[in-house]
């Protein structure tokens, strides 16, 4: 017991690492690379590359003036940021980085899964959890007291929860493919199809989700950038309309929380796209190689392509912030109700009939 | 049940690193009240009325839709995790049942819509 005990504060802590890391790290990139994509130089003075950048920001954040207006409802103000954080910290507890592998370390042997929680619920679990995070931004905008807060926190979580009905249909046409609900053993799916499947009974085809469902895909990925107030989804925080949204009202870390949860949904967003649609650690075309690798060498290539996804998951989600314009409200709920929530069904359905006929007969 | 505690001690995690950044921003800032530092933030204008506006009745029935609709998602997960081990032993059956409902639901969501219940203007 105080292994697995030992085991699990390890694990949380190389997943907290990793996901504090990328958090700053997207920080600085989504600065560097929005001020390349217009023609500025962006944050470049602390450091070699302005890299000391997010350590500088965090430190000013934990030294400003931690500023408690008079009008605001002082339980629920200081709330908010927490109940947003928590559920951000805690989603990506049950997706895995590679597969489990075993090794001995002073003569224990250890069964290490690269994976916080094995639990068998995984997708439902972080939808649950992801969901959560709704309560902090209500919170935020009712407790601030502000025109702008309150409009702010409205619409995002209307548009939060209106976009999380199409994700989960979307997660359901997968889910119907892998029969399971645990990220893993829909990575696992992905590899052994890519690895037996044939198209046409000739062509190699790719495992990957993306090329059987795309649109689920297409619909998966653009409802995570909606949960996650990205642009072109960022309503919430219309700086032109609602100057800040549901944060007008914050400062010094408590600022720095709502932010943190929106960058650490976002890692958490792509690496769910990449367990579902893009085939999590699978490389494409030579999975039958990597499985015969010596085992450190199988989990190091594994975690290295797993992180070699996220991050190009993560350039993309800061192109297209700076690519797209803003959608108005009237086309957000629209393009969520009208058409995705209808797509996906048509999605499931189809999804159901093409296992039916593929099964049954 | 033993596979939760990783997501429980995850949670503990979360829970005192959420206190510490708020005890620590609270402990470490300078601390300067003014009056005007502390109103309402207006883009600079004074406030004009309460905060608490009337807004649109369409957030409630987005939240109330949402409800209903979520909960049909959730109603068809464990059917899909199934649907693939038990077509075999029940058939096309397993389609029809869950089409039945979905069908059943679009009837009402048809209603919303023609209702205008979606409509944003």
């Amino acid at each position: 017991m105080p292994v697995d005990l030992l085991l699990i504060g390890v694990k949380a802590a190389i997943f907290l690492g990793i996901w504090l890391t990328l958090v700053p790290a997207m920080v600085l990139v989504e600065r560097r690379l929005s001020a390349f994509m217009q023609d500025r130089l962006g944050p470049n003075r602390v450091g070699p590359f302005g890299i000391v950048q997010p350590i500088a920001d965090a430190l000013k954040f934990f030294f400003k003036e931690d500023v408690i207006p008079h009008h605001v409802d002082k339980a629920l103000y200081l709330l908010a940021p927490a109940a947003i954080l928590i559920p951000s910290l805690v989603t990506f507890s049950v997706i895995p980085l590679t597969e489990p592998f075993g090794f001995s370390l002073f003569g224990q042997d250890i069964h290490f899964k690269f994976q916080i929680a094995d639990v068998s619920i995984g997708i439902l679990f972080v939808f649950a959890v992801a969901s959560l995070g709704v309560y902090g931004i209500v919170l935020g905008g009712w407790a601030s007291n502000n025109k702008y807060s309150l409009l702010g926190g409205l619409r995002s979580s209307a548009q939060m929860i209106s976009y999380e009905i199409a994700m989960g249909l979307a997660a359901l046409s997968v889910l119907m493919m892998a029969g399971s609900l645990s990220i893993f053993d829909i990575i696992q799916m992905q590899i052994f199809n890519g690895e037996t499947g044939k198209l046409f009974g000739v062509l190699p085809v790719s495992g990957w989700l993306i090329f059987h469902q795309p649109l689920a895909a297409l619909i998966f990925i653009i409802a995570v950038f909606a949960e996650t107030n990205r642009l072109p989804f960022d309503l919430p925080e219309a700086e032109q309309e609602l100057v800040g949204g549901y944060h007008t009202e914050y400062g010094s870390m408590k600022f720095a929380a709502f932010f943190m949860a929106e960058y650490c949904n976002m890692v958490t967003g792509s690496a769910l796209i990449i367990a579902l649609f893009l085939g999590g650690w699978s490389t494409l075309f030579f999975d039958p190689w990597v499985a015969g690798l010596p085992v450190f060498f199988k989990i190091f290539v594994q975690f290295s392509v797993f992180m070699t996804k996220l991050i190009v998951v993560l350039f993309f989600f800061v192109v297209v912030r700076w690519t797209l314009p803003r959608f108005r409200y009237d086309q957000l709920m629209n393009l969520g109700w009208k058409v995705f929530f209808e797509l996906a069904l048509l999605n499931v359905v189809i999804t159901a009939v093409v296992i039916g006929f593929m099964s049954v007969s | 049940m033993v596979e939760y505690l990783p997501i429980l001690v995850m949670f503990a995690i979360a829970i005192a690193m959420a206190v510490v950044i708020l005890v620590l921003t609270h402990l470490l800032g300078p601390r300067q009240d003014d009056p005007v530092k502390l109103s309402m933030y207006e883009s600079g204008v004074n406030p004009a009325q309460d905060s608490k506006v009337r807004f649109s009745v369409k957030f409630y029935l987005v939240a109330i839709l949402f409800v209903l609709f979520d909960i049909e998602v959730v109603f068809l997960y464990p059917w899909a995790v199934t649907y693939k081990t038990l077509l075999s032993s029940l058939g096309w059956l397993m389609f029809w049942q869950m089409f039945i409902f979905v069908a059943v639901l679009l009837v009402g969501f048809g209603y919303v819509w023609k209702k205008g219940g979606l409509q944003w203007d």
